[in-house]
């Protein structure tokens, strides 16, 4: 069964102030969408929100995913049953490698389906975190690297698409994956999601730029204004709102 | 019951079951409950001690009952009753060097322990002292063929009198403080080490110290003397089972290390919650000698502990690696001292402390430069890693600068668990528990980096099961 990430009328706090004011949004699995938006929309509340950080408030509305209600459940179970967000700005974390991490991830995922899992066996998660690297050309050396500390824009990005290559989710929210990125770099990035894509793999790009959709094609695109939805349509509403700006957007909508 | 729930029993229960079990005591002899001229004469009687021993022994008290208790530090110290204190029990009649001659309760605490199973796999040598006295003590032949020389320090002054007489009490003398006096007066087993001018000792020497009695006092005294050009590893590890009463654990450890030598010494200190844990160590370093403190402590109620070195020529160099680990109803006051008394020293302090439900970890330092000790550089690193709200972290480093030509860095960082990184690690399928113990695992990782894989794991794990007890 495809599974499906389904918003229905989410409003979203921030220390009591509204940000999201009524979204609704499904993505399945095997799509691509893209969601745009000027700053201060509420793009990255939503990437948050439904990954689970806890000084998000869900004030009203409802998240299902794959058929449960994903906002009762802690970051950890979501991660687990197959949601995954590639951060903006992934945070390090001092002595911990990339590859340990990893690791301890994938077996997390393993235990949660099984709870007798023993674990992926050493070889084979070498083998595995390798081909993905070189997937996204990341030199091995990498991942005995700190999780991300002194990590380059580019790399913090390619490192997060690695998790995204290695965990399998069932629906992946990229939030502005392409900010800080140089043209080399987001063709790298984008190529390694282009890679991955599939019928098994739902796809939210969250961006303000038009872009990384050259590299990444959307088969839905949506902007979103002041907590909402404003406009949905194909990959040539991206074109328009490429010439036309944001503005244009909310003249129709108002 | 929640799986937290399942765990922080687990974890009671798991110190009980690895370290917290006692055995019946069938003791030769245990001296009365106090502390007297008599009780110090008596134990000085049982070992057969030269008299300057005795005298050595007798003037120590002296001071202890003079000296104050210490006005700084933590101040639950004053709790302790030294009347309430057994200072001697010896639990066999001899010492052997072979695991089979141990009398069975005692090999049975250090099987479980594993310590006859790493003598085997990775060590040089291996001591193990059961309340007052070491009760096994062996050396690899080739090692003893080569003059190195490794015996408990009761066996060390019989067998080596001129040398013991020589350095013993010449680095910590017994009137340096409080602790270190009360451990001059009693001083029972520890270990005594020589190492010949260019012997390098590969794999370490390990000691391993075992409380069984309730209101037990143990003061093992150990010194070690490298030669020119030599160097070794020595371990020490210690448990003691859990009692509602109080327990003293109270160590004195000299060491010399002289032209060209290199001695490196690990504690990894686990003691039970009921024992108090006030330790001075302190090394001295000729010229081109390095020595290095890695100090690990994770149990005890409080641990005061700063591993000293005094850097005497050139070219000598000294580091400090502390861990602290306090959790619940723990004060970790730990820390490191080096004393540059010659020109083109170096040093370095790396402190790394973790406090957790309520614990209390302290950096405490000192970084001392002599006057015309020019052309020194050093080095002072302390961060502290917070994990809840209510634990506590302080960092008190002294600096004593009498010299113009020297170079030195400080830095001390304070931080908390961030809800960002948690929700990072779980934000890919960790538990808030998994993450945490991520966290700290890698807080303390360029440490554990630098200790023998074994004990490297037996820290991992040891943290693991410390991580274990946190509820969200």
């Amino acid at each position: 069964m495809t599974a499906a990430l389904e918003i229905r009328n989410l409003h979203v706090d921030i220390e009591d102030q509204a940000i999201l004011k009524g979204l609704d949004l499904t993505v399945k699995q095997g799509e691509v969408h893209a969601l745009m938006g000027p700053n201060g929309s509420g793009k990255s509340t939503l990437a948050y929100t439904l990954m689970g950080h806890p000084d998000y408030e869900v004030t009203q509305g409802q998240v299902i995913f794959d058929g449960q209600d994903l906002l009762e459940m802690e970051a950890d179970e979501r991660s687990q049953a197959g949601l995954f967000l590639a951060f903006q700005y992934p945070v390090a974390i001092p002595g911990v490698t990339l590859a340990n991490f990893l690791r301890q991830s994938i077996n997390a995922h393993r235990k949660a389906q099984d709870p007798e899992d023993p674990g992926m066996p050493i070889p084979e998660f070498r083998r595995m975190l390798k081909s993905k690297m070189d997937m996204l050309q990341m030199d091995h050396g990498f991942a005995g690297r700190y999780l991300n500390e002194g990590f380059s824009g580019g790399e913090k990005k390619r490192a997060e698409i690695l998790q995204l290559a290695a965990l399998d989710p069932k629906i992946a929210i990229l939030d502005e994956t392409d900010s800080g990125l140089d043209i080399d770099a987001l063709r790298v990035v984008s190529d390694g999601v282009n890679a991955l894509r599939s019928e098994n793999l739902g796809v939210l790009v969250i961006t303000h730029y038009q872009r990384i959709l050259n590299y990444i094609q959307p088969d839905f695109v949506h902007v979103m204004l002041d907590g909402r939805i404003a406009e949905s349509g194909g990959p040539e509403l991206a074109m328009q709102l490429e010439e036309q700006g944001y503005e244009w957007i909310r003249g129709q909508a108002d | 019951m929640t799986d937290e729930a399942k765990q922080l029993q687990n974890f009671n229960t798991r110190y009980a079951d690895k370290y917290g079990f006692a055995v019946p005591e069938n003791y030769v002899f245990r001296a009365k409950k106090g502390l007297s001229e008599d009780i110090v004469k008596e134990i000085s009687f049982l070992k057969a001690e030269p008299e300057w021993m005795t005298d050595f022994r007798l003037e120590a008290l002296r001071h202890f009952e003079q000296r104050p208790m210490p006005n700084w530090g933590p101040e639950t110290l004053a709790a302790i009753d030294f009347q309430d204190i057994y200072y001697f029990v010896r639990a066999t009649d001899r010492e052997s060097a072979d695991w089979d001659e141990v009398p069975p309760e005692i090999k049975e605490t250090f099987d479980k322990l594993g310590i006859p199973e790493a003598e085997r796999k990775f060590l040089s040598g291996a001591g193990a002292q059961y309340e007052s006295e070491v009760v096994y003590h062996k050396v690899r032949e080739d090692l003893k063929e080569q003059g190195v020389i490794f015996l408990s320090m009761d066996d060390g002054l019989r067998e080596h009198p001129e040398l013991v007489r020589e350095y013993f009490g010449t680095v910590i003398p017994y009137n340096d403080n409080k602790f270190a006096a009360l451990n001059s007066a009693v001083w029972s087993g520890g270990s005594f080490i020589y190492v010949p001018p260019g012997v390098h000792v590969q794999m370490p020497l390990q000691a391993y110290f075992r409380i069984n009695t309730q209101n037990m006092g143990q003061f093992e005294r150990t010194l070690i003397i490298v030669d020119e050009g030599a160097f070794v590893h020595y371990v020490e590890g210690c448990t003691a089972p859990i009692y509602s009463s109080d327990s003293l654990h109270s160590a004195v450890v000299e060491i010399i290390v002289k032209e060209g030598g290199r001695c490196r010494y690990t504690t990894i200190q686990n003691w039970s919650s009921n024992v108090y844990n006030l330790v001075t160590k302190r090394a001295v370093a000729y010229r081109d000698a390095t020595m290095e403190w890695v100090d690990g402590n994770l149990g005890s109620k409080i641990t005061m502990k700063y591993p000293a070195v005094h850097l005497l020529e050139p070219g000598a160099h000294g580091e400090v690696l502390s861990i602290a680990f306090a959790g619940k109803g723990q004060i970790q006051d730990a820390g490191g001292k080096i004393v540059h008394a010659a020109p083109h020293t170096t040093s370095k302090i790396t402190s790394k402390s973790i406090s957790k439900d309520g614990g209390q970890a302290s950096y405490r330092g000192l970084l001392r430069v002599e006057d015309g000790a020019e052309d020194v550089r050093s080095n002072v690193v302390c961060d502290a890693l917070l994990l809840d709200e209510h634990s506590r972290s302080d960092t008190y480093p002294y600096i004593e600068i009498e010299e113009q030509d020297v170079t030195i860095g400080h830095e001390a960082s304070v931080s908390k668990v961030g809800e960002d990184q948690l929700f990072y690690l779980m934000s890919r399928g960790l538990s808030e528990e998994q993450a945490n113990a991520m966290i700290v695992n890698g807080f303390i990782e360029p440490l554990v980096r630098e200790l023998p894989m074994e004990y490297a794991m037996e820290l991992n794990r040891l943290i693991q099961l410390q991580m274990e007890g946190s509820i969200g």
